[in-house]
């Protein structure tokens, strides 16, 4: 965009492209400079500002609990003791409520989750233009600023999770258990277990790719409209920027704790003996 | 990518949101906080003044047994010292009576003595008169002489 002023779709296009990093055929090791040349880098690129966005966030979660945590009294918490064991109890809550098995890592990661996958929802808040705006200003071409609308990063998690559900379904029922939970199920016969594998390991595949899509989906949407009203004169933003923003509050809140609680069940399903 | 008005309308809409968040968000966040944290004071308060109490009330406890074991010790020597008293009491008073039928009975005794002494002396008398009757073998009026005789017996 060189100065001029860019057409409604140009403007959108704009915003929904990644800054992205990677090794085009012809320019080398670069930035990518539109949505085609990213597409030229094919899968080896990275996406600059959903990663470094999404690891920044996950700094700020990691330094808040930790010095909520290492100021901890077992008296009256003061203010943000009193927030994180809020938050805290809430999702301990959650997996007792739901995971019955015995792990330490379920609470934390769930923790993790939801404080993670709010706070880059959070991000959706912020209006649309002006992190890109200082952005181009200090000469960064692209800068889409939630990394939840980047599938990558909602994949990425959920691919995660994916990885722990295996590792729990091998470590509870062993790999012949496993093996047996996507043979002979549902019909216990012989001759259905390539029925019986079709069936289950669609199901198990759809975990993932639906615990990505709906976070991805949910908040892609929403960056969308915010967009769209970015469009709009100047002087009526507002009138729909701020319903629009008052119910997203809602809407990040509960993708967020979706997340967590599928993760929770998935994996609760995982531990579970038949 | 160039500045335009649309950083001002979204700067008007940011504005908005915050202030409604300020408005209607937050304080019900901030009150279900100060809420707990009240309750969480609350409760180690009374955690406190529970222990307190717990202290009070065993010392207390303690010091009523103490003082009722004084008490109890108090009453058990008194009922000695009581007992004593009335172990004395009645043995004075079985002197006494002891005494007094002693007493009594000696003065029953002086007295069958002395009806004694008065019947054995009428007795005398009759038998000195049948005597000087025998004696002097003649009828002597009983009654002229009787009071002569009962003198006599008098001097028995």
């Amino acid at each position: 965009m060189a100065g001029t002023n860019p057409t409604a779709s140009e403007y959108i296009q704009h915003h929904l492209q990644n800054l992205t990093l990677g090794f085009h055929p012809e320019n080398g090791l670069s930035f990518a400079h539109g949505a085609k040349e990213a597409q030229e880098m094919g899968f080896w690129a990275i996406h600059v500002d959903t990663l470094g966005w999404s690891v920044l966030l996950g700094c700020i979660f990691l330094y808040i609990f930790n010095k909520a945590a290492k100021s901890v009294t077992t008296g009256v918490p003061n203010g943000l003791q009193n927030f994180v064991e809020i938050l805290v109890e809430f999702v301990d809550k959650s997996v007792k409520e739901t995971f019955h098995g015995r792990s330490s890592l379920i609470a934390p990661l769930s923790l993790t989750i939801f404080c993670w996958i709010f706070l880059m929802n959070l991000m959706d808040l912020v209006p649309v233009d002006w992190l890109p705006m200082l952005a181009s200003s200090l000469g960064i071409e692209y800068m889409k600023v939630v990394p939840t609308t980047d599938v990558n990063a909602t994949l990425g998690m959920s691919i995660s999770v994916f990885v722990l559900i295996i590792y729990y379904s091998i470590k509870v029922k062993g790999v012949k258990g496993f093996a047996a939970e996507l043979t002979l199920h549902p019909f216990n016969s012989k001759w259905m277990i390539p029925f019986n594998f079709l069936l289950e390991g669609v199901g198990l595949l759809a975990k993932p790719i639906s615990l990505a899509l709906r976070l991805f989906g949910n908040l892609y949407a929403g960056e969308l409209i915010f967009i769209l009203i970015a469009i709009l004169p100047f002087w009526i933003q507002w009138a729909l920027s701020v319903p629009w923003a008052i119910f997203h509050i809602l809407v990040i809140t509960l993708q967020a704790f979706i997340f967590m609680m599928l993760t929770i069940v998935y994996l609760s399903m995982a531990c579970e003996d038949h | 990518m160039n500045l335009n008005l649309t950083l001002i309308g979204q700067a008007i809409a940011f504005a908005i949101f915050v202030w409604f968040c300020m408005k209607y968000v937050w304080p019900p966040v901030t009150e279900a906080m100060r809420a707990r944290q009240k309750k969480i004071a609350d409760g180690l308060d009374a955690a406190s003044r529970a222990s307190r109490d717990l202290e009070l009330a065993q010392e207390k406890a303690s010091q009523t047994l103490r003082e009722s074991k004084e008490q109890a010790a108090q009453i058990i020597e008194q009922a000695n010292k009581r007992a004593n008293q009335i172990i004395e009491e009645a043995k004075d008073q079985a002197r006494e009576e002891g005494e007094r039928l002693i007493t009594a009975a000696k003065a029953e005794i002086d007295q069958e003595v002395n009806r004694a002494k008065e019947q054995l002396r009428a007795q005398v008398a009759l038998l000195a008169v049948r005597g000087a009757e025998q004696i002097l073998e003649a009828s002597i009026d009983e009654k002229a002489h009787s009071e002569l005789v009962n003198k006599l017996a008098a001097e028995l």
